[in-house]
């Protein structure tokens, strides 16, 4: 938090910059300040003609809002980026067996590796889906996994997205802006290709369709419609895809089959890449008042006759009380050292962790387990003496509600803005395609960027931005 | 005892609807104590009946229509069950969920701070759980008046408990919150009640099952404040009132108006069938 002093990832100032960031470093040096401005009103007059943007719940005046873009493209080494990947992979793959798991045998409560209580009630964990497979164990076909680095070595997962995760359509858009705005600095580079993300993801879909020709598979992208804020990712996708973009009323269920209304008549659908949360998906099964989901494709889907992904019950995977035990989970299910870091996270359920947590309330930032949006939560460097007594003795009444983490010093990029370079906090979003044949990784993410100074904050909602992310091969001639 | 039941339901729609997909929770399942002598769900359109199993372990009938509009539908379940007494404690279920999963917090039947502290009160430090939810369920039945017509339609156990009166389904809600609150795994049953005598109360009727230790599933009926006699048929059971009803269904953008006529009568003096 404030006052730790952070890894920069180009270098600190008045240092030599790193080697990998050495190019960007001359152009930021070079470029005359009028020539950077002149790119950045470049950028938002590209985005705003593209018409990117993201709603902002109740902000009527704000209905469409650009996401702030940041020219400075953030760099990440290929060496680097292979050790992410091989542990993206496996933490993916963990996940989808702790899922098939936990809707099947339910081994790792009968071995006690997590308290049968953590997942029996957890509201997502769903019942519906007890005693029953996703298609090929695939459950989490598209994950997000928020990574930050903390210093030259080491990243941190801080959170799993396993859900609807967004964010790709910027990966995307943002590549292009790049490319036209710098063409000379990314020419400079060379920069892995995050274009061909869409193939991969209809690949990842067609794979897990229930048809046996599977090139013949219909796909479509269910969206909650025109005011979620992320229609407009809802509609590039579909576009990018080359598929339908369709809302719940565009399809129908029929002895257990679904059909999209077409010009043509009705058209079997075989998989959908829903990006409506499980509790509208179906009337007849979950919310009976939602009016965005269709009803009978529960019972389609049970059937075997389509595919949802992601799968629904996805979300007992990525909360945040599973979280912590995710290291365990990857151990448990691969016999293998997990890869990535967790944020060190202390239980409170547990003795030791409780005492622990009690003893250093001054350092760390305290959780509810069920807890969401920042309430109930005690950010102890930053609470008053008498908050941290108060929050004490809340934890002392119910210590299985809490769970502890230090506060992490989230790696800087440089940013530019009007008054010249300065670094800003980063987080990463890379996305994790997961098919019946393969796991894959399109080389780059979402860096999500804190632009006010000091935040750590990087969600858009927030005041945050988005920057180009670059995987660029380590040898560079020095041109 | 031998029950008959005839459970016929017309749906009116308006404008006549194009597209309708129901899922019928309307066949119960068999157990030690109540045995199927039969039962069958029919329909008066032109559609076929599939049989599924939800996540409680329901039998599910589902049917789905789309094309010509359709004006009116019945749908019709009749069957008989013969049911012996087991002072309330329900035997050769097959359960598909694990028994802790009932005591998640559900959305009617969450426990808010007036349910809790009532739940402590009534069981008044009972160390036995039986004898807890036996309480629990007298101190409910006390103080709660029994409204089968309320009007306010009170949806979730803290609004009906706010108002101290309800229908039989807001009685069942507000007791399964409440032995939940007490650490008691419990759940919703919709079925029928019947009589040894011809009378008007007989028909649909909702309670609840808190699971004993040692024991197992046991049926308490708060409204009535005794535990499930023979003449209770259990045919759904479920989280709360939400998941636990007859049917659910969707019929595009029609108004429907159901008209329910239920005859649930002992069959001991049947003549011929």
């Amino acid at each position: 938090m404030a006052g730790v002093a952070a890894f920069d990832e180009m270098g600190r100032e008045g240092e030599p910059a790193r080697a990998l960031y050495r190019k960007v470093a001359r152009w930021l040096e070079e470029t005359p300040a009028e020539l950077l401005a002149s790119r950045r009103a470049q950028a938002e007059y590209m985005f705003r003609r593209i018409g990117i943007t993201f709603g902002v719940y109740g902000d009527k005046d704000a209905a469409e809002r650009l996401i702030p873009f940041d020219i400075v493209p953030r760099l990440i080494s290929r060496a680097e980026w292979r050790k992410l990947e091989a542990g993206l992979t496996q933490r993916v793959k963990a996940l989808n067996m702790f899922l098939t798991d936990v809707y099947g045998a339910r081994r790792i409560l009968n071995e006690s590796i997590i308290p049968p209580e953590l997942i029996l009630r957890n509201p997502f964990y769903r019942p519906e889906m007890i005693g029953r497979r996703a298609p090929h164990d695939i459950w989490a076909h598209i994950a997000g996994i928020d990574i930050v680095r903390v210093d030259d070595e080491s990243f941190y997962v801080l959170e799993d997205n396993a859900r609807t995760p967004s964010g790709v359509s910027y990966m995307l858009e943002n590549r292009e802006v790049t490319m036209r705005l710098l063409p000379d600095l990314f020419a400079r580079h060379s920069v892995a290709p995050v274009d061909d993300y869409p193939d991969e993801l209809l690949a990842c879909l067609r794979s897990v369709a229930p048809r046996q020709d599977r090139s013949e598979a219909t796909i479509v992208v269910l969206t909650p419609g025109l005011y979620n804020s992320a229609y407009y990712e809802h509609s590039f996708l579909a576009d990018k895809l080359g598929v339908e973009l369709v809302e719940g009323r565009d399809l129908f269920v029929e002895d257990d089959q679904v059909f999209m209304r077409t010009t043509l008549g009705p058209r079997r659908v075989d998989v959908i890449y829903r990006r409506v949360d499980d509790d509208f998906l179906d009337p007849l099964v979950f919310n009976p008042q939602s009016v965005l989901g269709v009803p009978g494709l529960i019972g389609a889907y049970l059937a075997g006759n389509v595919t949802i992904a992601n799968a629904v019950g996805t979300g007992v995977a990525d909360d945040k009380a599973i979280y912590s035990y995710v290291p365990d989970l990857i151990r448990f299910y691969l016999s293998e050292e997990p890869l990535l870091k967790n944020v060190p996270t202390y239980r409170c359920r547990e003795p030791d962790g409780l005492k622990y947590v009690l003893e250093r309330l001054d350092q760390l930032v305290v959780k509810e387990v069920n807890g969401s949006g920042g309430y109930g939560m005690l950010v102890g460097p930053h609470a008053t003496q008498a908050q941290r007594e108060q929050f004490a003795a809340k934890i002392k009444a119910d210590p299985a509600n809490y769970i502890a983490q230090p506060t992490l010093a989230l790696s800087t990029c440089p940013a530019s803005f009007d008054k010249g370079v300065a670094p800003r906090h980063v987080d990463l979003r890379p996305f994790v395609l997961s098919g019946a044949d393969s796991v894959r990784i399109v080389p780059g993410g979402l860096t999500r960027v804190a632009l006010k100074e000091g935040s750590l904050v990087v969600n858009s909602s927030q005041g945050g931005g988005t920057k180009d992310t670059w995987i660029v091969d380590d040898i560079e001639d020095e041109d | 005892m031998r029950i008959r039941i005839s459970h016929e339901t017309t749906h009116r729609y308006a404008p006549p609807a194009r597209m309708l997909i129901q899922n019928l929770r309307l066949t119960p399942h068999g157990f030690d104590s109540q045995y199927l002598l039969f039962w069958r769900v029919a329909l008066d359109i032109d559609s076929a009946i599939k049989t599924s199993e939800d996540a409680h372990g329901n039998v599910v009938s589902t049917f789905s229509h789309h094309g010509a509009p359709i004006e009116r539908l019945t749908v019709t379940a009749r069957g008989e069950v013969e049911t012996s007494d087991s002072a309330g404690v329900i035997r050769g279920t097959a359960e598909r969920l694990p028994t802790d999963m009932y005591l998640r917090d559900s959305p009617l039947a969450h426990v808010n701070g007036a349910l809790r502290a009532f739940a402590i009160e009534s069981a008044g430090g009972a160390q036995d759980p039986l004898d807890a939810l036996h309480r629990l369920m007298a101190e409910l039945h006390r103080v709660m008046s029994f409204d089968p017509y309320q009007t306010d339609d009170p949806d979730s156990a803290a609004e009906a408990f706010a108002l101290r009166r309800g229908r039989a389904r807001d009685f069942a809600n507000i007791f399964i919150a409440c032995a939940r609150a007490l650490g008691a795994p419990a759940r919703f049953v919709t079925g029928y009640r019947a009589f040894e005598e011809p009378d008007g109360e007989a028909g649909a009727h909702a309670w609840a099952e808190a699971h004993v230790p040692r024991l197992g599933w046991v049926a308490f009926d708060p409204t009535v404040c005794i535990c499930a006699d023979p003449g209770y048929v259990r045919v759904v059971v479920g989280f709360d009132a939400r998941d636990a009803s007859f049917a659910s269904a969707a019929h595009g953008m029609s108004d429907d108006t159901i008209e329910s006529v239920i005859r649930v009568e002992q069959a001991r003096f049947q003549t011929q069938s």
